[in-house]
């Protein structure tokens, strides 16, 4: 029986029970990652962290929500009040939507009831998320937009060049994954992944891909582009408190544990557990696999904060030529590839044949890549004798004469 | 003599002289030396973090830390403090007001005519600098390691003398009192009294 029919026989209250579990999940998890990261990082950086409210400082994130909520709530007097007052609402109800077709579960038994932990099955699934992920990108710019502000409007505009940039390499990423698994439901995809293997094995450049996107797609360092501190005050949320502020900040870690949950689901096989380890799936009545798929976003959440602790900002004019010239071109290439080898295996080709294309294939682009000389030579010939550059600049290595030799003549 | 100077062109000032030399610029580094970073990262999570936890755990300032003033006294208890001022004059804060006042039979506060009557340090405006301890020239002032000074009132933070002042010690009495019988402030100031005269202890 597939997930899709399981699901369609929940009874109404089931569906609202599971719809409330889905949106605490989000909420506990946005609290204890708060937590989670500001401890790590701290530790990266030889730091404790919070470590007073609570045991551990577990309650650290929780208590700086409350102390949010008694925040004055600030409209600026410049600000579009309706727009101003939807952005957060927008941004934040999007993100939790996303979590509405992410499989949690296996078969478990919930009040009784056989079913999956799984709100909804749809056979377009992850276009879904990917659609509702987007509208979520409305939130940001209509804050920048409606704030009146100068700063908010370039963090806003910033984040949805970014935001629309990352997703096309991000949607051609999932393009692969959709050839492979024939399906774009979640719950389907997550299935042939437990036939044969992990996405993120046989489709690596794909899974790469997803992963650099989506710490662009979140707006997260080394990405951050869009609340650059040191050059944009806040970005898109400077003129935003209390509440409102603390919903942008609730729809961060939400996007970010549904875009790692994404990715979970689409490349390191859902909530099964790795390969070897099968046993595992019936223990506490099938609930054990949802711990399997708290550990893989779990893992995907220390890449976010390791990358955070590791790089710093890119220049913007670097990050898009990177979401544009690399990451789009390599997708593109790639699913080409994996296209071609889905064809041929599809059309009964010998296994030798699909090796002799993968190594083609492979062989092309060592040597193309080989034929590109990364390095960079500085141009601007010396300077002829008695020749004198029209603005001097000091002797310095690596500061090469570049505006030297501009000069007129 | 002509009241425009004509701007000179760079060749006229013989700066365009400068040595060029060919550099070759280095590319991006291979991607494995770039990763390197994530190392860093990655093996600083297991080091010992270097955290004081401060309100429970006080670490020990550094021995000449400048903090909180103190003013000192004879080893008899009488004051060190003459009231010269001359701490207000070298504050760059404005921090101290002093007022002097005179000895008198009856109220010897410090050994010789004068002491310090009133004598305020003003610790919002203090920078901790401690130019007035070097102009002290009986040594009455001088800094402690004291460092936690924060209030919820401005009035708190101006250190009245009594604030201010070192407590008494073994052998000392609290002043006024007379200084030591036979002794004058030279004597004082060449550390020849070393205690109250046992004669003054027993009368309090």
């Amino acid at each position: 029986m597939s997930t899709a029919e399981l699901l369609g026989k929940d009874p109404g209250w089931i569906i609202a029970v599971k719809a409330l579990i889905v949106f605490i999940i989000c909420v506990v998890a946005t609290l204890m990652a708060v937590w989670t990261e500001r401890r790590v990082l701290a530790k990266m950086q030889l730091r404790t962290g919070p470590n007073r409210v609570g045991k551990f400082g577990l309650l650290q994130s929780l208590s700086d929500g409350v102390k949010l909520a008694l925040k004055e709530d600030i409209i600026p007097a410049a600000a579009d009040k309706v727009v101003f007052i939807l952005a957060p609402i927008i941004a934040t109800s999007m993100c939790f939507m996303a979590f509405a077709v992410i499989p949690m579960t296996g078969v478990v038994n919930l009040f009784g009831h056989q079913t999956a932990l799984q709100l909804t099955d749809l056979p377009v699934g992850v276009l879904y998320i990917l659609a509702v992920t987007s509208i979520g990108v409305y939130g940001v710019v209509l804050a920048g937009w409606s704030s009146g502000s100068t700063y908010p409007l370039l963090g806003g505009l910033r984040s949805s060049a970014q935001v629309i940039s990352y997703e096309i390499a991000m949607g051609l990423s999932l393009v692969a994954v959709f050839i492979y698994a024939g399906s774009m439901s979640t719950s389907a995809i997550v299935d042939s992944q437990h036939q044969n293997i992990w996405n993120a094995v046989v489709l690596f450049p794909s899974f790469i891909i997803y992963v650099i996107s989506m710490v662009g797609e979140t707006n997260r360092a080394p990405f951050d582009l869009a609340e650059a501190e040191g050059e944009l005050v806040g970005g898109f949320h400077t003129e935003y408190s209390s509440l409102k502020f603390a919903l942008f900040f609730l729809a961060e870690y939400v996007n970010i544990i549904a875009v790692s949950a994404l990715a979970t689901t689409l490349f390191l096989g859902g909530y099964h557990a790795p390969p070897g380890l099968g046993f595992t799936e019936q223990w506490l009545g099938g609930w054990f696999t949802f711990i399997w798929f708290i550990t893989k976003v779990n893992l995907f959440f220390f890449i976010f904060m390791w990358l955070r602790a590791t790089l710093p900002r890119l220049r913007y004019d670097q990050f898009m030529k990177f979401g544009w010239k690399v990451l789009i071109p390599a997708s593109l290439v790639w699913i080409l590839i994996v296209a071609t080898i889905r064809v041929l295996q599809q059309e009964g080709a010998s296994r030798a044949v699909t090796i002799a294309f993968a190594g083609g294939v492979a062989l092309l682009l060592m040597a193309i890549s080989s034929l590109t000389d990364r390095s960079k030579k500085v141009s601007g010939a010396p300077l002829a004798q008695g020749e004198s550059p029209e603005f001097p600049v000091p002797s310095l290595p690596h500061l090469r004469s570049i505006s030297v030799t501009g000069g007129q003549k | 003599m002509t009241d425009f100077i004509e701007p000179r062109k760079s060749s006229e000032l013989g700066i365009n002289s400068v040595p060029f030399v060919e550099v070759e610029q280095p590319g991006a580094a291979p991607l494995y030396e770039q990763a390197k970073g994530f190392w860093v990262t990655f093996s600083t999570m297991f080091k010992k973090n270097q955290t004081v936890q401060y309100p429970d755990v006080k670490a020990p300032t550094a021995p000449r830390f400048h903090g909180r003033h103190q003013l000192n006294r004879h080893p008899d208890g009488l004051e060190k403090c003459i009231g010269c001022e001359l701490c207000a004059w070298a504050c760059p804060a404005d921090a101290i007001f002093v007022e002097g006042g005179d000895n008198t039979p009856g109220n010897q506060l410090s050994p010789g005519e004068r002491h310090g009557a009133v004598y305020q340090i003003n610790y919002l405006r203090c920078i901790f600098c401690g130019l007035c301890v070097e102009a002290c020239p009986t040594r009455a002032l001088t800094m402690t390691n004291e460092y936690e000074l924060a209030d919820d009132k401005r009035e708190k933070l101006i250190f009245e003398k009594e604030d201010l002042l070192a407590p008494l010690r073994q052998g000392m009495l609290a002043p006024p009192h007379p200084m030591y019988p036979g002794m004058t402030d030279t004597n004082y100031y060449n550390g020849e009294v070393t205690q109250a005269h046992p004669s003054q202890q027993e009368q309090n």
